[in-house]
């Protein structure tokens, strides 16, 4: 490859020097200006850029708040609530944060839904699909070591019971779980590598969603109807068209966030968590983060401590290897009616378990558990397989822009021309 | 859609650069909301600005004594100076200083001279409070680290620091006590 100045058409003078030494501005026209994007998102394609905006705003709450947080056992508590009292605007960086973080998973959750619902995760973006799932993994455990850092009841009691979790493992269980504590118990310097790790662990996210881009920017995005933009009638540049139509989601999006915030900031958490940690005394009713009763209510339907932890840790890894359970070629499941009603009723399943999740271990909820854990894993494991082979799927449209705009057939030119000007 | 860019009927700007005027003026206002909090979240919190007075006792301090009190994390020079003191402090003409101040616009009451205990150069404590301390030619305070001379009203006669040492603002609650701030 020949070296030298890149050859830049940025009309700018001043841009144009830096552009023929760096091409950043000729990168962000090709992939945020002109970048060709299927025509025909619908809302759920809001999710991925959300999701960004999400992660700088808990970024930037994050290093503020760590500015007047101490990571001791003895002043973590205090400090917490010098920032809510005394700290200026501590309070809104805290409840912004916090509230950030529910408002992360639902924004994710959905993300992740329209990419099962619309077959996003087939070829040829499985390595996209599985580097989210790798994203989600370290949402998880930066979220979970973030609510420990108050240093309240359910803090110090979820530190507990999600630590212990690896005990289970035989053999090596033992010797992670107090690798994690640093001692013999949750105590100062599990808090001390909780705060670290909470804090490197963002820009670990930050890299793999980079990662996460480039991939997606190799095979392009997914659309509602499953197909692949063949010509630039199916497609439309990235700006203006879906810079605006992202921002108009933002805008909803920061309207149900600053609901939260400002009317019910402490809706989602747990008023246990006003108490300071108390090594001797285990809350009667102890529940993590709604965010993560999907996944605790399966650990509690398996009656056996490995099996519950494997199921567990199970119920998301088999996310990795979806792109080969599920092997009809066809993506959207606007075209599968059989997978698309299974597919339903895996989301209702995966809602019941997150009901569940949230109740005590006692009868019915756990018996309602078992039955929607069941059909979780048959979903992924027998109903897709099986279906790959039996389904009839309906008949796909013929491109984008036919189903899109209707119409009869295209006129010999169209393919070569661009009809957003139309 | 034919019009959006296209002049309106008044003539004057174009409808899609007047929206698009529009958008990114409640996109810059928008974010000058949200840095706000950011930036205020770095200014001392109340707890610290709580912290901001400081009571001393005046009684025990001999005429000729200092004493060194903290204020907002900053020493404070408390002198009762001596008659001779005041006098070689009012003698001074004040075409021989760089910071030309009086010395009665320096205090409150004699002999009570209050001053932050902060060299105007570079920020260091200058010495002077102690007996054994060196107190430079002037008989006030020297600082060690650049060589910064005060006399004895605190003012700056020698040396690389600009201004005179800065007068707290304080007021007498009795006769014999002060608040600072």
């Amino acid at each position: 490859m020949a070296s030298g100045l890149h050859n830049s058409d940025i009309p700018n003078p001043v841009l144009r020097w830096i552009d023929q030494r760096m091409p950043i501005f000729t990168m962000m026209q090709k992939e945020y200006g002109s970048f060709p994007t299927p025509r025909n998102f619908n809302y759920f394609w809001n999710f991925g850029a959300l999701a960004m905006v999400n992660l700088m705003i808990m970024i930037a709450t994050g290093i503020f708040l760590a500015m007047h947080y101490t990571p001791h056992s003895s002043m973590a508590f205090d400090s917490v609530e010098r920032i809510m009292r005394d700290v200026n605007f501590g309070w809104l960086l805290r409840y912004v944060h916090a509230n950030g973080a529910s408002m992360f998973f639902i924004v994710v959750y959905i993300h992740i839904w329209r990419g099962m619902y619309y077959g996003s995760y087939k070829a040829p973006r499985e390595l996209l699909w599985m580097l989210g799932v790798v994203i989600f993994l370290l949402m998880m455990a930066t979220a979970f070591m973030g609510y420990v850092l108050p240093w309240g009841q359910m803090s110090f009691w979820g530190a507990t019971v999600i630590t212990n979790l690896f005990s289970a493992f035989p053999l090596v269980g033992e010797w992670i779980v107090t690798l994690l504590w640093g001692g013999f118990s949750v105590d100062n310097a599990t808090l001390n590598r909780f705060f670290s790790l909470h804090y490197l662990l963002p820009f670990v996210i930050v890299g793999v969603v980079f990662l996460h881009i480039v991939a997606l920017h190799i095979t392009g995005s997914n659309n509602p109807l499953g197909i692949e933009p063949k010509g630039p009638q199916d497609t439309l540049p990235f700006h203006p068209y879906y810079t605006a139509k992202d921002s108009f989601g933002l805008v909803i999006y920061f309207i149900v966030f600053a609901g939260l915030v400002f009317f019910a900031p402490n809706y989602l958490g747990h008023p246990d968590n006003y108490i300071p940690a108390d090594p001797l005394v285990t809350p009667a009713h102890i529940v993590p983060e709604w965010y993560f009763l999907p996944f605790y209510a399966i650990l509690r339907a398996v009656p056996d401590k490995l099996g519950g932890v494997l199921m567990m840790f199970g119920s998301i890894l088999v996310w990795f290897v979806l792109p080969w359970l599920d092997r009809s070629p066809v993506r959207s499941m606007r075209f599968r009616p059989i997978a698309r009603i299974c597919f339903l009723l895996w989301t209702v399943s995966f809602l019941v378990l997150l009901w569940c999740g949230g109740k005590p271990a006692e009868e019915p909820y756990v018996t309602i558990s078992r039955f929607a854990a069941a059909y979780y894993f048959a979903y992924f494991l027998v109903i897709l397989p099986l279906l790959s082979r039996i389904e009839k799927p309906l008949p796909l449209p013929e491109s984008i822009s036919r189903a899109v705009l209707g119409g009869g057939p295209l006129p010999a030119g169209a393919a070569a021309k661009p009809m957003e000007k139309a | 859609m034919a019009d959006s860019g296209e002049a309106t009927a008044s003539g004057g700007t174009p409808r899609r650069d007047f929206l698009n005027l529009v958008t990114a003026s409640f996109a810059a206002v928008g974010v000058g909301a949200i840095a706000w909090p950011f930036i205020n979240s770095m200014q001392p919190a109340r707890d610290v600005l709580a912290l901001a007075s400081t009571d001393v006792d005046l009684a025990p301090i001999a005429v000729g004594q200092a004493v060194t009190v903290m204020w907002r994390g900053k020493p404070i020079f408390v002198r009762s100076r001596t008659a001779q003191e005041i006098e070689a402090a009012r003698a001074v003409p004040l075409n021989d200083l760089k910071d030309p101040q009086t010395d009665q616009a320096r205090i409150q009451r004699d002999p009570w001279l209050v001053v932050i205990g902060i060299c105007t150069h570079l920020g260091c404590v200058p010495l002077g409070q102690k007996p054994t301390d060196p107190r430079g030619p002037y008989g006030g305070w020297f600082c060690p680290c650049h060589g910064s001379a005060y006399d004895t009203s605190g003012r700056i006669r020698q040396g690389p620091a600009p201004l005179n040492l800065a007068v707290p603002p304080y007021a007498f609650t009795s006769d014999t006590k002060i608040r600072i701030g």
